[in-house]
């Protein structure tokens, strides 16, 4: 296993993510955020390093990422695709939707694909109920989608690898 | 109808734009007042907060301790997960600055230096925008210890943005707290209140996005004005997020005690083909559904909603059409508050998987008449037995769903599954179960 370390700039930025709060413990969130960006997920070496910066325990940092289900805990895909099955969307077919990408990426939900270009998560109502259903792909939102907009955003993505 | 949240203007979002419209001119006319002055007005005006249970600002930060030796914090609450919901994001995107402005106001009421703005972590654009916005403001002196300069005075409030992580609880004021403060979002045991004992101990005051966007024009055009404006009891407008089976779903300010068939057939332009409406989520998926052939009348606000048996939520609509499997959406609902439920008390914990494990048996076919009842009682012994609210978010939709579409259940549980059914229940108006009020 590689030792994780940030990044001189990111370093900086959560020396600057400190400074927002009267003690250093609120800023693991926005580590935790800065590190699943350099990284890709929230490995046991993260949460070491983090825990460190922040003056935490190892398993207090351990406790945040296992409570928000944004942080990965393994290595996910280069596009980690979203998709939003909550009522709204599932009104407006968000189980069509689901399908889909499981059937065009063949792979199951928090699975990823052989070649780690793809995975896919079923995720909780996005606040794009007015525009269901929706994918978001890692932070980008794609809203009032049908099943042929999802084939081509599946598509395009697959392009451009 | 004039607008106070979104108004239409082009670019308002821009920080030019907004000044040249007379943005941060309630702030320096709040300045010029004392703290206490500017909690009266927001009183008197009626404002009702707008992140679901439309408890009054004023009155809320009236609770704030005039001295204290500890500092005071404000947390403003932008974590917008409760499906339906989707009106705060527009805030951040259209109007960032009158937030911003709002803000610096409330801060200044109870006296905080500090305000957090807890963002849900899937608005990553939104964050962005908001950021751009607030990095304008700081230049231009609007915030921060430049505040001084700008506003001639001894008072300065610093804006951080918190980004969250995925977990609706955290939205729970107690548990926004425990997240922000860098732990596992467990909602606290209530009292202490957070006036008397927030972050870090602190007296804090929590508020939605879209309660504190109302504050700058209450103190520029005055509380008599807002106050006229809607229903007595809940002035103002709403922004009402329309969505599931209608024509133009989206974000509409409308005044409070708007018609709910007006949201659904004039703004949301009806119903696909024409279909009937079966049932009707007025405020967010943890509010009681409406059925469908009881909307007619219904007004949408706070005091309005608990008369026939609901409540305003967020005022998130969710319509659905006559072919809609009701089980699948229930099912759907409690899947959400199972996996959402942080697991401390038991009721919630156990209770919601249970009513998921019901619902499903019902879908697989496999569910029995005495399921019915024993959905409600589940839902029953959550309600009331735990320590925050999302309790009663997890056992309303199934207790009054349950309740209300009674003969629609015992259809499926009988195996005679007939859709639409819609058209041939009978009304229920008289019957529909008062609510108690509801808990924070
Ligand atoms: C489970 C749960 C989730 C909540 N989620 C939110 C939310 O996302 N946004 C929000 O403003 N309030 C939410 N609330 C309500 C807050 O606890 C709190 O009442 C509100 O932020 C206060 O602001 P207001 O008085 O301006 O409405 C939630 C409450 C519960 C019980
Ligand atoms: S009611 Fe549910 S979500 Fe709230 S504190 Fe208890 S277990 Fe957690
Ligand atoms: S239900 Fe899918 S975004 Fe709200």
């Amino acid at each position: 296993m590689t030792n994780f370390k940030f990044t001189e700039e990111n370093l900086k930025r959560i020396e600057n993510e400190i400074k927002k709060y009267p003690v250093k413990q609120p800023a693991v969130m926005a580590a935790l955020w800065i590190a699943q960006e350099q990284n890709g997920w929230i490995s046991g070496e993260v949460i070491k390093e983090v825990a460190s910066i922040l003056e935490m325990t190892a398993e207090e940092v351990l406790g945040i990422v296992s409570f928000y289900t944004m942080y990965h805990q393994k290595p996910m895909g280069k596009y980690h695709i979203q998709v939003c099955t909550n009522v709204s969307c599932m009104l407006k077919g968000g189980y069509d939707i689901f399908d889909r990408v499981k059937e065009k990426l063949n792979i199951n939900n928090m699975q990823v694909t052989e070649d780690s270009i793809f995975s896919l998560e079923e995720v909780e109502c996005m606040g794009s109920c007015g525009t269901a259903p929706m994918i978001s792909v890692n932070e980008d939102y794609y809203e009032n989608l049908d099943k042929e907009k999802v084939d081509q955003l599946l598509n395009s993505l697959k392009e451009k690898n | 109808m004039e607008k106070i949240v979104l108004p239409d203007i082009k670019n308002f979002h821009k920080i030019d734009v907004y000044i040249v419209n007379g943005g941060y001119s309630a702030a320096k006319k709040a300045f010029a007042q004392s703290p206490d002055d500017i909690i009266d007005q927001v009183k008197k005006s009626g404002l009702r907060g707008r992140g679901g249970a439309a408890f009054s600002a004023g009155l809320k930060w009236s609770f704030m301790p005039k001295t204290s030796a500890k500092p005071k914090y404000l947390c403003i609450n932008g974590d917008e997960s409760e499906p339906g919901s989707f009106k705060d994001r527009q805030i951040f995107e259209f109007n960032p600055h009158q937030l911003i402005e709002g803000i610096l106001i409330t801060a200044y009421a109870i006296g905080a230096k500090i305000a957090y703005v807890y963002i849900r972590g899937e608005y990553h654009k939104w964050i962005k925008l908001f950021n751009i916005a607030l990095e304008d403001a700081y230049s231009q002196g609007y915030v921060g210890e430049k505040m001084k300069q700008k506003f001639g005075t001894e008072f300065y409030c610093d804006i951080f943005i918190h980004k969250g992580a995925g977990a609706y609880i955290c939205g729970e004021e107690s548990a926004l707290m425990n997240s922000l403060e860098g732990k596992r979002g467990y909602p606290r045991i209530k009292p202490p209140f957070p006036a008397q004992n927030g972050l870090w101990g602190c007296p804090t005051t929590i508020n939605n996005v879209e309660t504190i966007t109302n504050v700058p024009p209450i103190i520029n055009k005055g509380w008599e004005w807002f106050s006229a404006i809607g229903e007595q009891k809940h002035p103002g407008t709403l922004l009402y997020g329309i969505s599931g089976h209608v024509n133009k779903p989206g974000v509409y300010e409308l005044p409070t005690g708007t018609l709910l068939t007006d949201l659904i057939y004039k703004y949301g332009g009806g119903v696909p083909g024409d279909k009937k409406v079966l049932c009707v989520i007025p405020g967010g998926s943890s509010m009681p559904p409406i059925r469908g052939d009881q909307i007619e009348g219904v007004k949408m606000d706070a005091e309005s909603l608990k008369t026939v048996g609901s409540a305003i939520g967020t005022a998130g609509v969710m319509v659905m059409d006559e072919d809609t499997d009701l089980v699948k959406v229930l099912a759907r609902i409690a899947k959400f508050y199972y996996h959402e439920s942080c697991g401390q008390c038991t009721p919630c914990r156990e209770g919601t998987g249970w009513m998921l494990k019901i619902l499903n048996r019902i879908i697989a076919g496999n569910g029995s008449i005495s399921d019915i009842d024993l959905l409600i009682s589940v839902a029953n012994n959550i309600e009331g037995n735990t320590i925050c609210a999302l309790g009663e978010a997890a056992a309303w939709p199934v207790k009054y769903m349950v309740t209300r579409f009674r003969d629609y259940f015992e259809k499926r549980v009988s195996k005679e599954v007939v859709l639409p059914v819609a058209n041939k229940v009978h009304s229920m108006r008289g019957t529909a179960i008062p609510l108690a009020d509801i808990k924070t």
